[in-house]
């Protein structure tokens, strides 16, 4: 049996660094914005970091356990030694440095790839593209406060633009997620969080909610396009010449639950409506999220509660 | 009269449903029918049922445990095989099933499964490694396992009636509020949660004190087994935040019956709240189940490589080390909740920081390797697949723990082989090295190496097969808990998933082979150990007969250094002593007080789940006149005289006797 167990090991990690091998085109190793480029380097260098640990000591477990197998009368045999302040000294010192150097990655990283962090472009020109994001059971609402625009489970941002996201829910948390653009973040009622992503290549790339919530999980998926700007500004006229308004009594019945919702474009949105989502369950406040003070919304919305 | 309860609570509709229900109706039947005609019913309820011995009721644990496996492996069976199926195609379950599923599965497999299979082998081993008679409240131990036991009847009888929560093991809010979750699936949970958790405590209670106070004499902390030091670690953590569980829980029951906000939507609720909550405790929960598994580790490789565990204060310091930092990281399931990149970072490095204590310890099990003469036993074969395996698990855990890529890892199927590579790799494989080893002392008999190995190899291979595959679809995009999806890339690696739980499948079959020819074979004078030391083992259980007399140690035993068994074998001190006269020794008596709170526990639950408030209240009352008419009782001990105690230990001499002239 003792020589069973090597070669199943072996076999196995052949088997697993050939799953390595046959991913290079998975979708987050193929980050397609400087968000997910980042978060791929990040990866990337850590694991790296950490295999050069991890394969010797796997390694080492295998040859030590053989080496001094209880049929190999020629390995030293030593009964009572049990310390040994040099490898006491070793064993904590290793994990120590690799930590202490993956601390320092996280601290940078994590200020670095903040989701609230704008995120900067060389040309000054290029203006950042404002959505705000509703999550409802079981599809994604955008609306562009700045086009007066509404789309539901499709978006669009022109490439090389970032994209301030401001986002909450109007049923169960969820988590709103483009894994090729990278970051994502929890979506819940009467909270705004915010995320920024930018997509350094035009594409069709998928977006999902990442926080199970309930029986049309599987399916509430949104397209997200990123488009050159005049296909971006094609794709905006042709929200805009939707004969579809989203109203107070509109918004009523897209909030109603539904599984699989097709795409729609409303060419209006009332005034407000994102706010007014988020206040009434505060209250009929909302915080503002340039100056931080809270705001008091006149809603029309208390009758739009999906509740019961 | 029946609260909710009507009978379209029953899905008979449902064929996968009513064809469970008819095997377990058959099986359970027939486990009746033969107790009855072998007259057994009286051995049940005095040797088990109400028995306080903590050998017996960590049997029972164990019984409890694999069970639970079963019924939870089976959900795992279901949910790779729709995963396998379900591509570009509703597959066969539909959401609300497939969702009850993914929730029993998790929680089974963690309040049921391994919390019951973890209490079952401190009760086995800690009293005899410490050289106690009994742990410090015997009574109380019976009730821990009966609380636990009906928890988990409760969780099955919702496969019947009505039906189980369909929001995750843990039950995120608003979801599992009653605006989204109207069912009594959720209520199921709730109760379920919170009966085992008296359990889980006052286990903990139980442990602690025991190890504290009831070491033999000699027996400093640090002469201590590591694998007591754990189970006293673990202790602390349940002590610590079991309360915290409870308490999340318990608001999610006000929220739901009392129509309270404590994670609602509406009216000042904070679902944040609740997940920090539950993650105050469910952090520490993965480190309560593995630390014993630790333990184990650090009790198999010395015995087997035949030299002491090197760096013993290392692997104290070490594990209570991890015991701290446990309760300081838990924010690491949300840094997607947007906190601030401060918070992030600190919760991030304090969860990698964790790492240099475990990587300690894989060293230390190296090491002692190092040097000695390594058997290559079945427990041992369980080591080393854990110190293979657990190392990668180890590693993803430290990229999860770095916030910026858990911005793209969070709740993806990444997630989900990190953790079961730590849960299976790691609290898995320790518990089954443990069984294996520890089955001479319980069973009398060594386990079938044969079969141990094969369900090893087994479990190994589908392991890798099952989860290294959800590594590369969660770096392709593949988020957890998805009923179906229409990605072709993931398809095959989701089939070679579900051909890996095969091959688990087949493990598993090997290994309830090996445990029932282990039960058949317990008399056979040919495998059977009369030593009680069968392995030459270094710490006290094995220096008294298996399996162990009711009352374990004739004498105390006195300890004069670490490793006391292996220290006397060597210097020649009898630490039976049994030139010694005996004494009559108090022994606990049998008691159904722990049983019938917990029966009186279950109506209550049942009850609350159904919103029958008579039947509710009759349960709180049973409960509390059990308590109280045996708080009454003076009679609760008896004494088993000197001269039984002489004819045992005379006759486990001369079984020693006749096996060293053999």
């Amino acid at each position: 049996m003792k020589k069973v167990l090597p070669k199943i090991v072996l076999s196995v990690t052949g088997l697993s660094s050939s799953l390595m091998l046959g991913g290079c085109n998975l979708v987050l190793l193929d980050p397609k914005g400087p968000v997910g480029q980042a978060e791929k380097d990040l990866i990337v260098m850590c694991a790296s970091a950490m295999l050069l640990i991890v394969i010797p000591v796997i390694i080492a477990s295998l040859v030590i356990a053989r080496r001094y197998r209880s049929t190999n009368k020629n390995a030293t045999y030593s009964p009572k030694w049990d310390f040994s302040a040099k490898i006491e000294t070793l064993i904590w010192g290793i994990p120590i440095c690799l930590i202490a150097f993956l601390a320092y990655h996280t601290f940078v990283s994590c200020h670095e790839l903040d989701p609230y962090k704008p995120l900067v472009v060389k040309e000054a020109s290029v203006k950042p593209v404002k959505v705000q994001v509703v999550a409802l059971d079981w599809k994604w609402l955008f609306i562009y406060p700045d086009e007066g625009i509404a789309t539901v489970n499709e978006m669009a941002m022109p490439v090389n633009a970032p994209v301030e996201f401001v986002l909450t829910s109007d049923a169960v948390m969820n988590s709103f997620y483009i894994p090729q653009l990278g970051s994502q973040i929890y979506v819940m009622a009467g909270m705004q969080t915010q995320l920024h992503l930018m997509a350094s290549e035009a594409g069709n790339y998928a977006g999902v909610s990442n926080n199970y919530s309930g029986a049309g999980y599987s399916d509430m998926k949104f397209h997200a396009l990123a488009l050159n700007q005049d296909a971006y500004q094609e794709w905006i006229n042709k929200v805009k010449a939707s004969s579809k308004v989203l109203d107070t009594e509109s918004y009523a019945k897209l909030a109603v639950k539904s599984i699989k919702h097709p795409v729609e474009y409303f060419s209006a949105v009332d005034h407000g409506l994102f706010e007014n989502i988020v206040a009434k369950y505060n209250n009929g406040m909302v915080a503002d999220k340039d100056s931080g003070k809270m705001i008091h919304m006149d809603s029309n919305m208390s009758g739009m509660h999906t509740k019961e | 009269m029946l609260g909710k309860l009507t009978l379209s609570s029953i899905p008979y509709q449902e064929p996968i449903l009513v064809g469970t229900f008819v095997a377990v109706a058959v099986i359970g039947l027939a486990v009746l029918l033969a107790i009855t005609y072998y007259g057994k019913w009286t051995v049940l309820w005095r040797n088990w049922i109400t028995s306080v011995d903590h050998k017996r009721i960590g049997i029972m644990y164990i019984v409890l445990a694999l069970v639970m496996l079963f019924r939870g492996f089976a959900d795992a069976l279901m949910m790779r095989a729709q995963q396998a199926i379900a591509f570009n195609s509703p597959g066969y379950l539909p959401p609300h099933h497939y969702d009850q599923i993914f929730t029993a599965h998790g929680t089974i497999m963690i309040f049921f499964m391994a919390m019951a299979f973890m209490q079952g082998l401190f009760n086995l081993i800690v009293p005899l490694q410490i050289g106690a008679r009994d742990l410090a409240f015997p009574y109380v131990n019976s009730l821990s396992f009966w609380m636990t036991a009906i928890s988990a009847v409760l969780v099955n009888i919702s496969l019947f009636v009505g039906d189980f929560s369909t929001c995750g093991w843990l039950a995120y809010p608003p979801l599992s509020e009653l605006q989204f979750s109207p069912s009594v699936g959720v209520d199921y949970y709730i109760w379920a949660v919170e009966l085992s958790g008296v359990g889980s405590l006052l286990t903990a209670v139980n442990f602690a004190v025991t190890i504290l106070k009831m070491r033999a004499p000699g027996m400093s902390l640090m002469r201590m087994p590591v694998f007591t030091w754990t189970v006293l670690c673990s202790c602390i953590m349940m002590l610590t935040t079991f309360p915290a569980l409870t308490v999340a829980v318990a608001e999610l029951a006000l929220d739901r019956y009392l129509g309270m906000h404590f994670f609602t939507n509406e009216a000042g609720g904070n679902v944040m709240l609740y997940l920090n909550l539950i993650w105050a405790w469910g952090h520490p929960e993965v480190y309560i189940l593995v630390i014993p598994a630790f333990g184990v580790f650090s009790e198999v490789v010395p015995v087997f490589s035949r030299k002491p565990l090197f760096g013993y204060a290392t692997m104290v310091y070490a594990t209570l080390a991890i015991t701290v930092l446990s309760l300081l990281v838990w924010v690491h399931h949300f840094f997607t909740m947007g906190a601030g990149a401060n918070v992030n970072t600190f919760f991030g490095i304090a969860t990698m920081v964790i790492a240099i204590p475990t990587g300690v310890k894989l060293f230390n099990w190296l090491f002692t390797m190092y040097r000695g003469r390594v058997e290559f036993t079945a427990p041992m074969f369980w080591t080393l697949g854990f110190m293979v395996t657990f190392v990668i698990g180890g590693m993803t855990g430290v990229m999860l723990a770095i916030p910026a890529s858990d911005f793209v890892l969070h709740n993806s199927e990444f997630l989900v082989a990190h953790f079961h590579n730590t849960i299976i790799g790691g609290v898995y494989f320790g518990y089954i090295a443990g069984m294996n080893f520890w089955a001479p002392k319980v069973l009398g008999i060594k386990l079938n190496p044969k079969l141990g190995k094969a369900a090893f190899v087994c479990w190994f291979i589908g392991f890798y097969l099952s989860f290294m595959p959800l590594y590369v679809t969660g770096m392709d995009g593949m988020v957890r808990r998805l009923n179906h999806y229409e990605n072709p890339d993931w398809h095959k690696w989701l089939i070679i998933a579900a051909i890996g739980a095969v091959v688990i499948l087949i493990g598993v079959v090997f290994q309830l082979a090996q445990l029932f020819l282990g039960l058949f074979q317990i008399k056979n004078p040919a495998v059977r150990d009369v030593t009680g030391d069968p392995w030459n083992g270094r710490s006290l259980e094995w220096s008294t007969s298996s399996p162990a007399p009711a009352y374990n140690f004739a004498h105390i035993p006195v300890v004069h250094a670490r490793d006391a068994y292996a220290y006397d074998k060597e210097m020649g001190i009898d630490t039976r002593r049994t030139s010694e006269p005996y004494t009559d020794i108090t022994m606990p008596r049998n008691t159904s007080a722990g049983f019938f709170i917990g029966f009186f526990s279950f109506f209550f639950g049942f009850a609350a789940v159904w919103h029958i408030w008579w039947l509710a209240v009759l349960g709180v009352l049973g409960v509390m006149l059990t308590a109280i008419v045996y708080s009454f009782l003076d009679d609760t001990e008896y004494v088993i005289p000197a001269a039984e105690v002489e004819r045992i230990e005379k006759e486990h001499s001369r079984n020693l006797m006749t096996q060293a002239a053999e």
